[in-house]
C-alpha cells in the first residue's frame, strides 16, 4: 500500500467531481426534494397524509439519496471507463496493487453519500418544517450512516464491474427501482406487516436496513427495526458487496 | 538503475476474443466449462485463441526494441503482459530483477506505457493529465509542474495544455499519450503501435523524442507493422507471427539473412515446372518459390530471391519466352524487413 499514491488517487476523484459539481447537485437533489414537496408538502397541507408523515419520511429520503449518490458515484466511471473510454487504464498502472484503485473509488463514492446524506437534512427540514428530529446518540447516527455510505459505494463497485454499458437501464429499472419501493424508505418496516410474506422477504433488501437505521437513530419515537440489528446487517453487507466488487474488478482489471 | 525485459516460454491463451490493445477487451467473460479431467466439457461453447505460443524474448537495458508482425500476431498481448494488464497462462515476464505478475507495483513503477488505443482521462485538461499522472508516482509538486510544462512544449501541445482532451484530434492524444508515459521518467517505455495515425512530420518529431529517451540509458520496446519505423528506430527486432519468434536480430542482419536481399514476385501466364527450374539456374538467383495458387487461378506466382532486382526482368521475360509461357506482372523490392516477413512466413506483414 503506497499513501502517496492513493491520495493523489483520491485527489483526482475530488478534482473531477469539484468539475462537475452543479449536474452533481441536481442529480443528487432533484429527485428527492421533489418527492418531499408533493408528499411531504402538499399531500400533508391538503390532509390525504398525517403530519407525523414528514418526520417519518425525512429518514427515508436520506436513505435513498445516499444509495442513489453512492452508487452513481462509484458504479458509472467504472462501466464508462472500463468499457468505453479505459481512461481508468492509466490508474491501473499507478504504483498501487489493483485492488486498492477499487478501494480508493469505494472510498471517494462512500465521502459522496454521506455529504448528499448529510445535506439532506437541512434540505428536507427547510420544505417540511416543523420536523420533530430526535438524535438521542449522534455516535450512532454517525456510524450507520458511514455504514450506508459503505454499503451504497460497495454496492455501485459491485454492480459498475458486472453489467454492461447497454444495461445500464435495466440496473436501474431492474436493480434500484424495487430495492427503493421494497426498502421501507417510504414507510417503516413495521407497516408491512399485514404482508408477512413481503415482510420477510424484503429483509434481503440492504435499504431496509439503511432506512430503519436512520430512522431508528434520528426519528426513534417512530416504531423501527432494533439498531443494533440494523447495525450488524449493515456490517454484513458492506462486506459481501466489497468482496464481491472486488472480485468483479480484478476480472475487469486484468485480462 | 538500468533495467532490461526478459520473458521466458510465455504463453497466453484467450478464452473469450483477445484485447485489441494491452490490457483492453472488456466485456462479460464466461469461464468454459470443463469435465473432470480438466478438458472442456460437451457443449460448451468455447473458443480457445493462443495469442502468445512459447515466446522467449531477452531486451537489453538501453536498448530500443522493436517487435514487428501482422494485426494478431501477439504483440499487444506481450505488452500487456510486460505491463501488468494481461496475466499470461504459462511462462514468466520479469522487468530488471522483477517478476512482471509476483511484484506487480515494483514493476510498475519503472514502465511508463502507451496503449494502441487513446485511454487519456477525458475528465481532465491535458496539463492536469500529466500532473495527476506525475502525483500517482509520487512526485512533488513543483517538480510535477516543471515535467509538465517541458514535456508540453516537447510534444508541440503547450497551446492547448489548459483544454479538455474531449476535443483534441487523434494525434494529439497519442503525444499527449506519450508525454504522459514519458511523466515519471520510467526505465523501460513500452510503445504499442506508437505511430500509427500520425502525420509524417509528427512521426518524425516521435522518433526523435524516441532516440533521445533512449540516449538517457532507458530501455524502449515498441511494437509496429511499420518497417520503416522498425528500420529506423529499433537497434534489434523480433519478428513474432502467430504468438512466436520467428526471428531476431539488428534490422541489417535480419535484411541480410533474406537470400539475396532483392525479392522479385513474378506472374507467369500459365503453370511450367521447367521455368521454374530453368529460373533457380539464372546468376544472382538464390531461391525460386512457387506461390500456391488461389483456386480458379490459371496464371501461376512466384517469388525469385535474388541479390540483384532490375536487371533480372529481361532475362526472367527471355526465359518465360523460351518455354511458351507469358510473363505478366513483375514486382521488385529491395531489400526489406517486408521480404524477411515474407520469407520466414510466406505472407505479407499487411495481410
Amino acid at each position: 500500500m503506497n499513501w502517496k499514491t492513493f491520495l493523489a488517487l483520491l485527489a483526482r476523484d475530488a478534482h473531477v467531481a469539484r468539475r462537475n459539481f452543479i449536474p452533481l447537485l441536481l442529480q443528487t437533489f432533484l429527485q428527492p426534494m421533489m418527492f418531499v414537496f408533493i408528499f411531504g408538502r402538499v399531500m400533508v397541507r391538503s390532509g390525504y397524509m398525517p403530519n407525523a408523515y414528514k418526520s417519518l419520511l425525512l429518514p427515508g429520503i436520506m436513505a435513498i439519496s445516499m444509495i442513489f449518490t453512492g452508487v452513481w458515484a462509484v458504479a458509472m466511471p467504472l462501466i464508462g471507463e472500463f468499457q468505453f473510454t479505459h481512461e481508468i487504464e492509466d490508474r491501473l498502472l499507478a504504483p498501487i496493487e489493483n485492488d486498492w484503485l477499487a478501494i480508493e473509488k469505494v472510498f471517494f463514492g462512500a465521502a459522496q453519500a454521506v455529504v448528499a446524506g448529510l445535506a439532506v437534512i437541512p434540505a428536507a427540514w427547510l420544505l417540511l418544517r416543523p420536523v420533530e428530529l430526535n438524535l438521542q446518540s449522534p455516535l450512532t447516527f454517525a456510524g450507520v450512516t458511514v455504514l450506508v455510505a459503505f454499503l451504497s459505494a460497495c454496492g455501485g463497485l459491485a454492480l459498475g464491474c458486472s453489467i454492461s454499458q447497454t444495461q445500464i437501464g435495466l440496473m436501474f429499472s431492474m436493480v434500484l427501482t424495487p430495492m427503493i419501493f421494497f426498502g421501507c424508505a417510504y414507510y417503516p418496516w413495521s407497516a408491512l406487516a399485514n404482508f408477512p410474506i413481503l415482510q420477510k422477504v424484503v429483509l434481503i433488501n440492504p435499504l431496509v436496513y439503511a432506512s430503519e437505521g436512520l430512522r431508528g437513530t434520528l426519528v426513534p419515537q417512530f416504531p423501527h427495526l432494533p439498531v443494533i440489528a440494523v447495525l450488524l446487517a449493515l456490517l454484513v453487507f458492506d462486506s459481501l458487496l466489497l468482496a464481491l466488487g472486488l472480485r468483479q474488478f480484478r476480472r475487469k482489471a486484468v485480462t | 538503475m538500468l533495467a532490461g525485459i526478459r520473458t521466458h516460454e510465455l504463453r497466453k491463451v484467450f478464452t473469450s476474443p483477445p484485447p485489441l490493445a494491452a490490457g483492453g477487451g472488456f466485456g462479460p467473460r464466461r469461464k468454459p466449462k470443463t469435465d473432470k479431467n480438466g478438458s472442456p466439457g460437451k457443449g460448451a461453447p468455447t473458443r480457445e485463441i493462443v495469442a502468445l505460443n512459447g515466446l522467449s524474448l531477452e531486451v537489453l537495458p538501453g536498448e530500443i526494441f522493436g517487435l514487428l508482425g501482422p494485426n494478431g500476431a501477439g504483440k499487444s498481448t506481450t505488452v500487456g503482459i510486460l505491463t501488468t494488464r494481461v496475466r499470461p497462462t504459462n511462462g514468466q515476464a520479469w522487468i530488471g530483477d522483477y517478476d512482471v505478475w509476483a511484484q506487480q507495483v515494483e514493476v510498475k513503477r519503472l514502465i511508463g506505457v502507451v496503449a494502441q488505443r487513446p485511454n487519456l482521462d477525458f475528465s481532465l485538461t491535458a496539463r492536469e493529465i500529466l500532473l495527476f499522472h506525475g502525483a500517482y508516482f509520487g512526485l512533488d509538486s513543483r517538480a510535477r509542474a516543471a515535467r509538465a510544462s517541458a514535456l508540453l512544449d516537447r510534444f508541440k501541445l503547450t497551446d492547448r495544455a489548459d483544454q479538455m482532451v474531449r476535443g483534441f484530434s487523434g494525434g494529439m492524444m497519442q503525444r499527449l499519450s506519450i508525454a504522459r508515459a514519458m511523466m515519471h521518467d520510467p526505465q523501460v517505455l513500452f510503445l504499442d503501435e506508437p505511430s500509427a495515425g500520425l502525420d509524417p512530420q509528427t512521426r518524425l518529431l516521435l522518433w526523435e523524442i524516441i532516440r533521445e529517451y533512449n540516449q538517457g540509458g532507458k530501455t524502449i520496446l515498441l511494437t509496429t507493422h511499420n518497417m520503416e519505423e522498425a528500420d529506423a528506430l529499433c537497434q534489434r527486432l523480433a519478428i513474432i507471427d502467430h504468438g512466436q519468434n520467428i526471428a531476431l536480430g539488428t534490422p541489417a542482419e535480419l535484411k541480410a539473412s533474406v537470400p539475396g536481399g532483392f525479392l522479385l514476385r513474378v506472374r507467369f501466364s500459365k503453370h511450367s515446372t521447367e521455368l521454374i527450374e530453368r529460373l533457380k539456374t539464372l546468376g544472382g538467383v538464390r531461391e525460386v518459390r512457387l506461390i500456391e495458387p488461389e483456386p480458379g487461378d490459371d496464371e501461376s506466382s512466384v517469388d525469385v530471391y535474388a541479390d540483384r532486382g532490375g536487371s533480372l526482368v529481361s532475362e526472367i521475360a527471355n526465359l518465360a519466352a523460351a518455354n511458351g509461357v507469358e510473363l505478366t506482372d513483375v514486382h521488385i523490392s529491395e531489400p526489406s524487413l517486408e521480404n524477411l516477413f515474407l520469407h520466414h512466413t510466406g505472407r505479407s506483414l499487411r495481410d
